[in-house]
């Protein structure tokens, strides 16, 4: 079945973000980003019938946010695989659409972690097979994976320090960005080791904050305020859940998410004006573009550097600052989405990549475990 | 290989055995493979034609890191390749957390620590 052209993004929002201060629950960042998105696309709460959602907070994170918003929808789907989530809230919003279960999809996210104690707030069960071992979850499941790119493809962490420059250099030019001051590769190599060969500075913020986005058809989006951004095609895929199960910690699932993506919106890693991927870590982006098929496996650390992701480089990655340096609420997946559809729009401000029509928008989840990939465009496109 | 006894279930017998001093694993009698962590069907194959066989004990060091704190010295955490075709999470012991590397020879050992026993490498040297 193919999704292409069938649904479109019609709001996109960021709730508060950075810090909210201490008052304020992850309910009502996603209250404020439900407002604005909303607004954005011109539709009114009664028209959501369809609502998803993924939660460190709340267990049941759809009944949650349907109680909080006083939306009684018809489809519900809580998928919960990590950062990604969200990315696949996107792809099933559209498929629930093209069925007819549902017409208008609310996707919605918020966290507090920033304000709540500066840690990372995780849902994540421990397994007796590794738990005994006390590695520092997540970000030293990301270091074995990084410790075995380097054996194996010889990525030095001068490389995995360009990635953070590249973000710090888009951050500079969104005003929505937690960090916008100078960073060098010098300042990311001496930052603090917190699980080598990962130091502080290859690790992403710690902040508040929440989003929302709006599905809806095709012939329903172009009623709308908004120019449609329509999404061209998705695909999703799962190997692991611990890293000890990971089969290879230097090639993901991306590697079958993707060419689902691709085929179905009848793409090609070089018709991507825009990407967003989910950078958690400086290894992510090397390994992504390698399993995304922007370069071969292994020659990442190579494409990334010489600026080559940076705002006056060849390849416009992670254009909001990511991660790494934008905002990292937690789950950032659906924050991914709201820059792409900007971009598309052609709404980046002194960001914005000249001409966008394609985005290719990719999650990941867990360590490495989940992910998703979604081809999103412009009317042009379809 | 030795034939080891069934027991019901995988965690409590794997646990059972470390707390012996012997490092066990599944091997499926159905596509050959060795699994772990233990299970009640093969994750390559599906049949839940599993035996508990005893390792060897030996293997390498797939991948490592150290965690660093403010208060103390790091420690390791690395995944382990052992010679039966299985890998799994452990540490390196008996040489500074940041200088286990990749290919690094290894060898079980069991220890006994609060939440039970524990399988813990040593290098094959040491």
């Amino acid at each position: 079945m193919s999704l292409k052209g069938k649904a479109a993004l019609v709001g996109v929002a960021e709730s508060d973000l950075g810090e909210v201060g201490p008052g304020l629950t992850p309910l009502d960042l996603i209250g404020q980003a439900t407002l604005r998105t909303l607004d954005e696309a011109g539709l009114e709460k009664g028209d959501v019938d369809g609502l998803f959602s993924s939660s460190a907070y709340y267990h049941m994170p759809t009944l949650s946010v349907g109680e909080y918003l006083g939306i009684r929808p018809r489809y519900s789907d809580g998928t919960s695989m990590g950062g990604s989530s969200f990315v696949s809230h996107l792809f099933h919003a559209a498929a629930a659409i093209d069925a007819g279960l549902c017409e208008v999809a609310l996707i919605a996210y918020g966290s507090t972690q920033r304000s709540g104690g500066g840690r990372l707030v995780s849902a994540s069960e421990a397994s007796p097979y590794e738990a005994p071992y006390r590695p520092r979850y997540p970000v030293s499941m990301y270091a074995l994976a990084t410790s075995r790119h380097m054996h194996e493809y010889g990525t030095t962490r001068e490389q995995l320090a360009e990635v953070a420059v590249a973000a710090r250099e888009w951050a500079k030019l969104n005003p929505k960005a937690f960090v916008r001051d100078n960073l060098t590769v010098e300042d990311v190599l001496n930052s603090r080791m917190v699980s080598s060969p990962l130091s502080v500075l290859d690790c992403c913020l710690v902040t508040d904050g929440g989003a929302a986005a709006v599905v809806t058809s095709a012939e329903r989006a172009r009623q709308l305020k908004k120019p449609p951004v329509y999404l061209l095609g998705a695909g999703e895929a799962h190997w692991h859940r611990n890293i000890s199960q990971m089969p290879d910690l230097t090639t993901t699932a991306a590697t079958e998410s993707a060419p689902q993506a691709y085929e179905m919106a009848g793409v090609d890693p070089k018709d991507v004006d825009v990407v967003m991927l989910y950078d958690a870590f400086t290894i992510n982006t090397v390994m992504l573009l390698e399993d995304l098929g922007f370069c071969e496996k292994g020659e990442g650390g190579a494409f990334v550097s010489g600026g080559r992701i940076s705002p006056s480089g060849e390849l416009a990655v992670n254009t909001s600052g990511g991660g790494l340096s934008y905002n990292h609420p937690g789950m950032y997946g659906l924050l991914l989405i709201v820059e792409a559809v900007r971009q598309l729009r052609g709404e980046g401000g002194e960001r914005q990549v000249e001409g966008a029509e394609t985005a290719l928008v990719h999650g990941n989840g867990g360590v490495f475990s989940s992910q998703v990939t979604a081809v999103l465009g412009t009317e042009s496109t379809i | 290989m030795k034939e080891l006894r069934e027991e019901s279930a995988p965690n409590e017998t794997y646990t059972r055995y470390l707390g012996e001093g012997k490092l066990v694993f599944q091997h499926c009698t159905g596509c050959g493979r060795a699994v772990f962590y233990p299970r009640v069907l093969c994750p390559y194959c599906g049949s839940p034609s599993l035996e508990w066989r005893e390792s060897s004990g030996r293997g390498a060091v797939y991948a490592a890191t150290a965690i660093y704190h403010r208060d103390r010295e790091p420690h390791n955490v690395a995944l382990v390749d052992l010679d039966e075709g299985f890998r799994m999470m452990s540490r390196v012991e008996g040489i500074a957390a940041e200088e286990v590397e990749i290919g690094t020879r290894v060898y079980f050992e069991a220890r006994e620590e609060e939440g039970g026993p524990v399988a813990v490498f040593v290098t094959e040297e040491g």
